[in-house]
C-alpha cells in the first residue's frame, strides 16, 4: 500500500492512521511481526523519528506492542482490531454524510440514492 | 551533551552589512534539521562560520564543545554551495582522495550510490552535467561517517527521481546519533525528512519549531508557511 500523506496535517498522525488502516485490513495481521522503523520510515520516506513517534503512540493505544529485542508485533486481541477497524469505518462515513449534507442532501435522500447505486452496481457486478 | 552546534550571540559583519545578527541558537543530536530562509538571509554565512571558513566578528560557535578547526572538521561531513573539485580528476581519482583525507570515508558506501545513480568513477569531473556534479558531490559528502552533516543547498540542480533517491538515502543511511543540517529552498521536496526548522532573515532566527508544530499549529506545510512567512 503507498504511503499518502497530506501538506496540510501532522505527519505523525497520518502515518498512525495509515498504520492503523494496513493493521485493520490485514496487511499486517494480528500478532505478526512489523518491519523496522527504518525500514518504514524509508518507505514513507519520512523522518525515522517521526515514524518512531507515531509506533510509540500506536503502542500506547494498545494496538501494537514492543518486545525488547525481537521488535514491533501488531496485538494479538483480535477484538481491538475490529474496534479500530468500525471507528475508522464510522469515520469515513461521517465524512462521507458530510460533503452529502454539503451538496444538499439530507439523510433521506442519502439513503435512497445509497440504495439506488448499491442496486445498480450489484446488476453490474 | 545534547546538542552538536551552539551558538552564542554570534555576529558577523561584513563592510555594510550584518550579515548575523547577536544569534543564538543549539542544534539538537540525532535530528535532520532544515535551515530556511530567503536569498541573503545569512543561511550559507551561518554554515561557513560553522566550518570554520569564517571568523565571527563577535560571539561564537561550538561544534561538539569545540571551536571550528582540524578536530571539528574530522565530525563534520560538509556540502559547500558551489563546487570545488578539481575538474580535471576523474571521479574515481575523487573518491581515492577522499578515502585518504578523512578516516570516515567509506569507498564501498561511495561505489554503492555511483552504481545505482548510473555514474561512471572513469568520467572526468569535467565532463559531467552540472546536475551529475552535485550528485557526485552529495555522494563524498554522504559517503563518509560524521557525526554531524551540514549540506548546503544540495538538491538544487538534482532531477525529481534522483532528488528522492538521494532523499531515501539520507534517511536510510544517516546513523541515530548522527545530525544533519540542511539549507534549501526546495521545502516541499524535502520537509517530510526534517524533524524540525529553522527560519532565518536578515540575519536573525525568527522561529525555531518542529515540523509537525507547525503542521498543528497553522494547518499547513510548513512550504505554505514560509510562503506566508516571507511573502514579498
Amino acid at each position: 500500500m503507498p504511503w499518502n500523506l497530506e501538506s496540510d496535517r501532522p505527519i505523525y498522525t497520518q502515518l498512525m492512521e495509515q498504520i492503523q488502516i494496513m493493521i485493520a485490513s490485514g496487511i499486517f495481521p494480528a500478532g505478526s511481526k512489523l518491519p523496522p522503523v527504518r525500514e518504514l520510515a524509508a518507505e514513507a520516506a519520512v523522518n525515522p523519528n517521526t515514524m518512531q513517534r507515531a509506533l510509540l503512540q500506536l503502542e500506547s493505544n494498545g494496538l501494537i506492542y514492543s518486545q525488547r529485542t525481537s521488535g514491533r508485533f501488531v496485538t494479538e486481541d483480535e477484538g481491538k482490531i475490529m474496534q479500530i477497524k468500525n471507528s475508522l469505518a464510522a469515520d469515513l462515513v461521517h465524512k462521507f454524510l458530510f460533503k452529502m449534507n454539503q451538496l444538499g442532501y439530507d439523510g433521506q435522500h442519502t439513503k435512497e440514492l445509497l440504495e439506488k447505486v448499491m442496486g445498480e452496481e450489484e446488476q453490474n457486478g | 551533551m545534547d546538542s552538536i552546534v551552539e551558538c552564542r550571540n554570534l555576529t558577523k559583519c561584513f563592510p555594510g552589512c550584518v550579515a548575523l545578527n547577536s544569534i543564538n541558537l543549539s542544534i539538537p543530536k540525532g535530528q535532520i534539521v532544515g535551515l530556511l530562509g530567503p536569498n541573503g538571509s545569512g543561511k550559507s554565512t551561518l554554515i561557513k562560520l560553522m566550518n570554520g571558513l569564517l571568523t565571527p566578528t563577535a560571539g561564537e560557535v561550538c561544534i561538539n564543545g569545540m571551536k571550528p578547526g582540524a578536530e571539528t572538521k574530522k565530525i563534520v561531513s560538509y556540502l559547500p554551495e558551489r563546487t570545488y573539485l578539481n575538474d580535471w580528476m576523474s571521479v574515481q581519482n575523487i573518491i581515492d582522495f577522499f578515502g585518504d583525507f578523512y578516516a570516515d570515508f567509506s569507498k564501498a558506501k561511495a561505489y554503492d550510490m555511483l552504481q545505482r545513480l548510473h555514474i561512471n568513477p572513469n568520467r572526468r569531473i569535467k565532463t559531467l552535467s552540472k546536475g551529475t556534479k552535485e550528485k557526485v558531490q552529495l555522494i563524498l559528502v554522504m559517503s563518509r561517517e560524521a557525526q554531524l552533516y551540514i549540506l548546503d543547498e544540495p538538491i538544487g540542480g538534482v532531477d525529481p527521481a534522483a532528488r528522492d533517491y538521494i532523499l531515501d538515502t539520507i534517511i536510510s543511511n544517516y546513523s541515530k546519533d548522527a545530525t544533519l543540517l540542511i539549507s534549501t529552498h526546495l521545502i516541499s521536496d524535502i520537509e517530510k525528512i526534517l524533524d524540525g526548522v529553522i527560519f532565518i532573515n536578515m540575519g536573525n532566527i525568527v522561529l525555531t519549531a518542529s515540523v509537525d508544530k507547525i503542521r498543528e499549529k497553522e494547518n499547513k506545510s510548513v512550504d505554505e508557511f514560509f510562503r506566508e512567512v516571507f511573502r514579498c
